[in-house]
């Protein structure tokens, strides 16, 4: 028998008690792509940062490097074809791409973990979630097979899959897809990381669904104080559990704000075109607003502000030069050369 | 029984009644049996009114993709009739059943694999000429296939492109003007901006509210998107383990519904405003969707129905207006498949 719990969403935007050094710092990352066309520039100068316990959410469509970003932070990404020509990714203050391999496989999965849009192929098919959840105790820890599977056990009983002990020897296919994607929650879990990068977690789940998952998320991050990268094209989800937001077009951001004046205000003509172009209540029957255009092809960024094709409020300054990321309140800035008009409407 | 509509009464262009559709599970090789079904539409009705929307909503499994390859005849239906001006087009084959195919067209979600590599976006367009040569003679094809790029917003000198040269959003508005091709009376859309970026999303749903009215189409649109939906539809289906769980006009659905699963779906969709944070109730459903090879018996949705009662297991709920607000004016008096059918105040997705 199910029962329905009712419960009040996530609270309120949360002031991170950490106010020392932050958990973990991208500054002025780079990265491109060599490929037979030409060089993709994918991440262009990106800054952020994250403390203990906070949530960031970096909001983009596709190919504005967002996943990019965070596998670079992962040191997942192959290169050969990618390349970092400039950048530090600082993790409680280390910079981790000065770092031997060996160093960083110590951070990454116990330090930093990673989950996935896609469990199904995320998850190894041929061999029991309980095999996968448990190699994680094996690797790091040297636990004995009998102990890394009861630890398995443990942490599905965390992640609130029911029968945990009956279904341990189950193989992925046999999730649907939200348990899958606590199963990678679990694994996420596994090494009580201090730090989360989940990139576009729910996208693939059904929206009853997706509200069990993030709400799980949330209040694993509670219990163990993590700092959380939501990476995501969702502006629903974001407003529901992000403390602070970054968003990013064409490898670069060109906005960051604390998530509710963000969505009060936006500072950056992109923003405000994708807060404009959700289907809001009063609009039935008229049409959408909608960004003119598309996406800009990153083997040839426009130059000057790579928004300016697509932009309502282009002058020839936008065309000329790149707008720097100007400082439009305390922790809040924008990459707009008119960001005072933006704002004021 | 067909849904209550109120207001005028107007024509309906498709009717649909008690649509099944079970795929059969088989065990052996040589000598298959049949073991079991999937009961993937189970006894749907509902009708669609020329120049309407009707949007059906549901998540993944509930059969609502299965509806729209019942319609097309793309699938062959277990039980059930689907109308077209008066003529069931389940039973059609051949000749007849091509002539029915000429005004009722789809619009598929992936427009990445619903366009052929390796045909110029012109002969994607022209195709169905090929198909239904009468309504283009030969010589005309080209200058109609140009036009078609134009009415969607594309650069006509594009034709002999082909679709890897293309963006999401523009391959979409391909498979729109292939789909228009034949000046159908309804297209089908299942899923046809999920795809798509925010910003291209936009686009296409405006382009498709424009082609509405400028060749007076009727659409299905079938969507998870709740506020998509919302936006584009007249009325509004809610499926559930393929069975309509609610139907009604937009309003209806999404300000008075009484369905519990209604309800807690518009509660789980995500606000884009933070400032609702923490202030709107939300009701979280436990478990996943049950398997359709193996429905629960009774209501199909008790077995995560926080209202669920003996009754609920024992009697299938039908899609009629609740008894208590029958006579009423209330905009919760329409359709609901539910023993314990009652307006709940949700703030559902805008």
């Amino acid at each position: 028998m199910t029962t329905t719990e009712k419960t009040a969403a996530v609270p309120g935007p949360r002031t991170p008690e950490a106010a020392g050094s932050p958990l973990l710092q991208v500054r002025d990352l780079h990265v491109e792509f060599h490929t037979r066309d030409g060089v993709v520039k994918a991440v262009n100068g990106v800054n952020y940062s994250v403390s203990a316990g906070e949530t960031l959410a970096v909001l983009g469509e596709s190919g504005s490097g967002k996943s990019v970003t965070a596998q670079a932070i992962m040191g997942i990404l192959d290169m050969p074809p990618a390349k970092i020509p400039q950048g530090e990714i600082l993790f409680r203050g280390q910079d981790m791409l000065t770092m031997s391999g060996e160093q960083r496989r110590k951070i990454r999965g116990a330090k930093i973990a990673m989950i996935f849009q896609d469990a199904l192929s995320s998850l190894n098919p041929v061999l029991s979630v309980g095999y996968q959840l448990g190699e994680m105790f094996r690797v790091h820890q040297g636990l004995s097979k009998k102990a890394a599977k009861a630890k398995a056990i443990e942490l599905m009983d965390k992640v609130k899959i029911p029968a945990a002990a009956n279904r341990v020897g189950d193989y992925p296919h046999q999730f649907s897809g939200g348990m899958r994607q606590r199963i990678m929650i679990a694994m996420a879990l596994a090494l009580e990381p201090d730090l989360i990068i989940a990139d576009e977690p729910t996208t693939a789940l059904d929206v009853t669904v997706q509200a069990q998952v993030m709400d799980l998320l949330a209040e694993l991050q509670r219990e163990y104080n993590m700092g959380l990268i939501l990476i995501t094209h969702d502006l629903g989800v974001v407003a529901d559990v992000a403390d602070k937001i970054a968003v990013m077009y064409a490898g670069r951001i060109v906005e960051h704000a604390p998530v509710g004046e963000l969505y009060k205000n936006p500072a950056h003509p992109y923003t405000r075109g994708l807060l404009d172009s959700i289907p809001r209540l009063d609009q039935k029957g008229q049409e959408l607003y909608a960004i003119k255009g598309l996406p800009p092809n990153l083997l040839n960024i426009p130059g000057g502000c790579a928004f300016h094709p697509r932009c309502p409020k282009a002058q020839d300054v936008c065309r000329a030069d790149v707008p720097a990321l100007a400082t439009v309140a305390d922790g809040r800035g924008s990459a707009c050369h008119f960001w005072k008009e933006t704002i004021d409407g | 029984m067909a849904e209550v509509t109120k207001g005028v009464e107007r024509e309906p262009i498709l009717q649909v009644r008690n649509l099944v559709k079970h795929f059969p599970l088989t065990q052996g090789v040589l000598f298959k049996k049949q073991v079991g079904a999937v009961k993937a539409v189970d006894g749907i009705s509902f009708d669609l009114y020329r120049g309407e929307t009707l949007g059906i909503v549901g998540e993944s499994g509930c059969g609502k993709s299965t509806v729209a390859k019942l319609l097309m005849n793309l699938e062959r239906a277990t039980a059930g009739e689907v109308f077209y001006k008066g003529e069931d087009i389940t039973k059609l084959t051949g000749r007849a059943l091509k002539a029915v195919r000429r005004n009722i067209q789809m619009v598929f979600q992936d427009p990445y694999t619903s366009l052929n590599p390796r045909m110029t976006v012109g002969d994607i367009i022209g195709e169905p000429f090929d198909i239904h040569p009468e309504v283009a003679p030969k010589g005309d094809r080209r200058r109609k296939v140009q036009e078609l790029l134009d009415v969607v917003g594309l650069n006509p000198e594009y034709l002999n492109r082909y679709p890897h040269q293309f963006s999401g959003g523009q391959r979409q508005r391909i498979g729109i003007a292939r789909g228009l091709a034949l000046n159908p009376e309804i297209i089908i859309c299942d899923e046809p901006v999920s795809a798509l970026d925010v910003s291209v999303q936009a686009q296409v749903v405006n382009l498709m509210e424009r082609l509405q009215n400028e060749f007076e189409l009727s659409y299905l649109f079938i969507a998870h998107d709740l506020s998509v939906v919302r936006h584009i539809s007249d009325r509004v289906g809610v499926m559930y383990l393929g069975k309509m769980a609610e139907i009604g006009t937009d309003e209806e659905i999404y300000e008075h519904p009484t369905h519990p699963y209604t309800q807690a779906l518009l509660s789980a969709v995500p606000v884009p405003d933070p400032e609702a944070r923490g202030g709107r109730e939300r009701i979280i459903l436990s478990g996943d969707v049950p398997s359709p090879a193996n429905p629960p018996s009774g209501c199909r949705f008790r077995t995560r129905c926080w209202k669920a009662q003996d009754k609920c297991a024992e009697e299938i709920p039908l899609l009629a207006v609740p008894e208590a607000l029958k006579d009423t004016d209330s905009l919760a008096a329409h359709a609901s498949a539910c023993h314990f059918a009652e307006e709940k105040d949700v703030v559902g997705a805008a």
